[in-house]
């Protein structure tokens, strides 16, 4: 069975990309889904923890990250129509440009 | 009580509404405002009648007394009174104010100011009863000081003419250095009795317990008590009655309105002055034994002033200063009667004197209304054919003040000399008194001589002293309008039969004012019944009859002596030296400048009063002002110095503060830069550190 070890630097791995993702890309869009990385790491980090535990037949950890990824599809909605109404509003998804919330 | 006791203070009121409503009329109304003036004071006239019968019935003092203020715990009561002596004096004012009320209705039937002057003679009128009703020190003072104002805007009434305003001012403050007098006596006689009212059921300050008290009270620097009071009391009648030294004013009181200078400086406001000294007479004579000290005073100051002022009458010109210098003379005799005889005495002569003084003031300002202003009786002359009422009253007037035998003036002056004569302290005030009546003779003489007889001298050319543009030229004199003659003949009546009231035969007069009162049985010597019975056989008393005889020479002489000077070869030319001048020019001129009172006044009061206000101005200046500078000056330094302690210390503090606390907040707005990656960043760099941590932490 491949040790935990494994999965920790995977999704050490799979965050380090979705951070360096959401901090160097300027589209929006980019962002959104370099934060969609980061919290899938996390959703990994989860999965692995849960199945090491002691006690895997509690479905603690499995319940988490399916709770994890439907808010996570609800904020990847609301984070998209967001990126839209910006979009429309100040006629770029640069984040770099957009510095004020004044309209 | 009666009814008029109670109601008496409607007399004062009524002409004091008079002067109210008049105030507030326009210059045109002058029928309304005489018509008010002088039906206030014929109503008044009316209920001072109606006193004085009440006190021929009753001539027991009658008082009405109400408490007016608190001071502290003790309260200040006025109160009026009606006793014989008020109720003569309420129909003398009442009478002769009436008259003269009429006369000015014609004498200044031409000036603008018309009810400016009805209003003014109101108010001078009221306060004039309410000095002589008044039962209370402190209303009597009250209404004296109103008398005196009333005095004032009277002279100055003319207040156009610079010397009517000096004169009113001169009149103003010389009778207030009297008045301080007055209101110090009556200051220390409220802390001695500590009452101001004068009859008060027994109870008041010149009743017996009062008089008892302050007999036994200590004496001040050698001087009784009662005797300081009375002596400052009578420094008040000094100044009102234009006695020595304080006697300047009147004359120069001459420049106002002639009405004025008849009612208010011959008939009523001069004789307040002895009437406060009639009224306080049992304070007056007040004496441990013998004479009292402070009627002593009183006599010395009116002999005196009497024969002073008859010599610088004589040498006056102004018909009016003349008649001045004649007022204060006899009101010298006042007193001297007051010293030396007793309150009859001296009211007697002041009733007297009032009737035919103010008889020959109207004369007067009927002799300047028909002669267009002119004043100097050098350019009169002859005008016994041009105004002949005038003349005839002018003559009764001249008769009765100078003791013609049996008219007025010789009765009340001869009960005076009479009374001097009898004085145990000293013979010198009788003889002043007889020269003084020589005087008296010889300048009243003199001034119908020039006035009325011989021939009209060419008038004068320069400018007439009222208002220039109502001069008009008018080559004849004319006799005044019948509202002017028509009180002179009146008065003219009165000045002759007014005597008989007070002969040695039928003494009503003395009878009726100097009843024995029961505290003090000794202050008169007369003390007969209310209606003497007529007795010729009292002419014979002790020498009464030679000494009338003696009088009569006298004033005989001094009216054959003015003939002589002056009637028998009448001076021609108004230029022409005075007669007397020829004689005795030094002398002449030393009376003309009414032997240098004034300049000796102006040399030695004024000049140092102008010192004291040159040094109160220079120490005004320097020291005082030098002082608040010096303080001012220190403050200011003292606020520079704190304003640049706020300018730059804490100013300064403020500002470097609040510039740091900008700067940091600019440097940490830079972290605030809206971009949402370097958040993230920092967020991360924060992860890692915190990661790095706990690493370091679990290793250690």
């Amino acid at each position: 069975m491949t040790p935990l070890i494994a999965y920790l630097l995977v999704s050490a791995l799979l965050f380090s990309i979705g951070l360096a993702g959401a901090l160097t890309r300027r589209s929006a869009i980019l962002v959104l889904a370099g934060v969609e990385l980061m919290l899938n790491a996390a959703n990994l980090n989860f999965l692995a923890f849960w199945r090491y535990d002691p006690h895997p037949e509690e479905l603690t950890g499995f319940l988490f990250v399916i709770f994890s990824i439907a808010v996570a599809a609800a904020e990847a909605a609301v984070g998209l129509a967001l990126i839209l109404a910006i979009y429309r509003h100040a006629g770029t998804s640069d984040v770099s440009e957009i510095t004020e919330m004044k309209g | 009580m009666a009814f008029i006791v109670r109601t008496l203070w409607i007399i004062p009121a009524l002409p004091a509404l008079a002067a109210g409503i008049s105030a507030t009329l326009r210059q045109r109304q002058r029928l309304l405002s005489a018509g008010l003036a002088i039906g206030s004071m014929g109503i008044s006239l009316a209920l001072a009648l109606c006193a004085f019968a009440q006190s021929l019935v009753d001539p027991n003092r009658q008082v009405v007394n109400f408490r007016w203020m608190q001071f502290g715990s003790d309260w200040i009561s006025l109160g009026w009174a009606l006793d014989p002596l008020t109720a003569l004096m309420l129909v003398m004012i009442a009478f002769v104010g009436l008259l003269i009320f009429i006369y000015s209705t014609g004498y200044m039937a031409h000036d603008a100011n018309f009810t400016r002057f009805f209003c003014f003679l109101s108010l001078f009128a009221a306060a004039m009863f309410g000095v002589v009703i008044a039962n209370s020190l402190l209303l009597l003072f009250m209404c004296w000081e109103l008398v005196g104002l009333t005095s004032y805007l009277l002279i100055g009434f003319w207040y156009h003419r610079p010397a009517a305003a000096a004169a009113a001012k001169k009149a103003f403050i010389t009778t207030r250095i009297g008045d301080l007098g007055l209101l110090l006596g009556m200051v220390w006689l409220y802390s001695q009795t500590g009452t101001l009212l004068f009859y008060d059921h027994g109870a008041g300050c010149l009743e017996h317990g009062a008089l008892t008290s302050l007999l036994g009270a200590a004496s001040v620097a050698g001087i009784p008590i009662f005797t300081a009071i009375a002596l400052l009391i009578f420094c008040g009648a000094v100044g009102k009655s234009g006695q020595l030294p304080l006697h300047v004013w009147l004359p120069d009181a001459m420049e106002g309105p002639t009405p004025v200078s008849a009612l208010i400086h011959a008939a009523t406001m001069v004789a307040a002055g002895v009437y406060l000294v009639a009224r306080v007479y049992p304070l007056m004579g007040l004496s441990h034994d013998g004479i009292a000290t402070a009627l002593k005073v009183v006599a010395w100051t009116g002999a005196i002033t009497a024969v002073f002022a008859a010599c610088i009458a004589v040498a006056q010109n102004d018909i009016k200063r003349i008649l001045a210098y004649s007022t204060i003379s006899q009101l010298g005799y006042m007193m001297l009667g007051l010293g030396v005889g007793g309150v009859s005495v001296g009211i007697f002569h002041l009733i007297t004197h009032a009737f035919f003084k103010a008889l020959l003031f109207l004369g007067a300002g009927s002799v300047i209304h028909g002669c267009t202003e002119e004043q100097d009786i050098r350019y009169l002359g002859g005008l016994r054919r041009f105004m002949p009422v005038t003349f005839a009253t002018y003559t009764i007037g001249t008769l009765a003040l100078c003791g013609f035998p049996l008219l007025s003036g010789f009765w009340s002056k001869d009960a005076i000399l009479h009374a001097a004569h009898n004085w145990s302290v000293s013979q010198a005030p009788f003889y002043l008194g007889a020269i003084g009546a020589l005087l008296t003779a010889f300048y009243m003489t003199r001034q119908v001589c020039y006035v009325f007889f011989g021939e009209r001298r060419e008038p004068q050319t320069a400018e007439s002293p009222r208002a220039p543009e109502e001069f008009c030229f008018v080559p004849d004199p004319h006799e005044s309008p019948a509202r002017m003659t028509t009180p002179l003949a009146i008065l003219a009546i009165l000045a002759v039969v007014l005597g008989f009231i007070d002969t040695p035969a039928w003494p009503w007069f003395t009878s009726f004012l100097e009843r024995p009162e029961p505290a003090l049985a000794t202050a008169s010597p007369v003390a007969a019944s209310l209606n003497p019975a007529l007795d010729f056989g009292r002419f014979a008393e002790a020498g009464l009859l030679p000494l009338m005889l003696m009088s009569s020479l006298i004033v005989l002489a001094g009216i054959g002596l003015g003939w002589w000077l002056y009637g028998r070869k009448p001076t021609t030319r108004a230029t022409d030296p005075d007669p007397l001048e020829r004689v005795a020019p030094p002398i002449f001129h030393a009376l003309q400048k009414r032997l240098y009172v004034d300049e000796l006044y102006e040399s030695t009061i004024i000049r140092a009063a102008h010192w004291a206000a040159h040094v109160s101005a220079w120490l005004d200046r320097w020291v005082w002002n030098g002082a608040v500078s010096t303080v001012r000056l220190l403050v200011t330094g003292l606020g520079r110095i704190d304003a640049s302690i706020d300018t730059h210390a804490v100013n300064g503090g403020f500002d470097e503060a609040c510039h740091e606390v900008s700067q940091g907040g600019r440097l940490l707005s830079r972290f605030q830069n809206g971009k949402v990656q370097n958040y993230l960043r920092v967020i991360a760099a924060a992860l890692v550190a915190l990661a790095a941590l706990l690493l370091w932490r679990s290793a250690a």
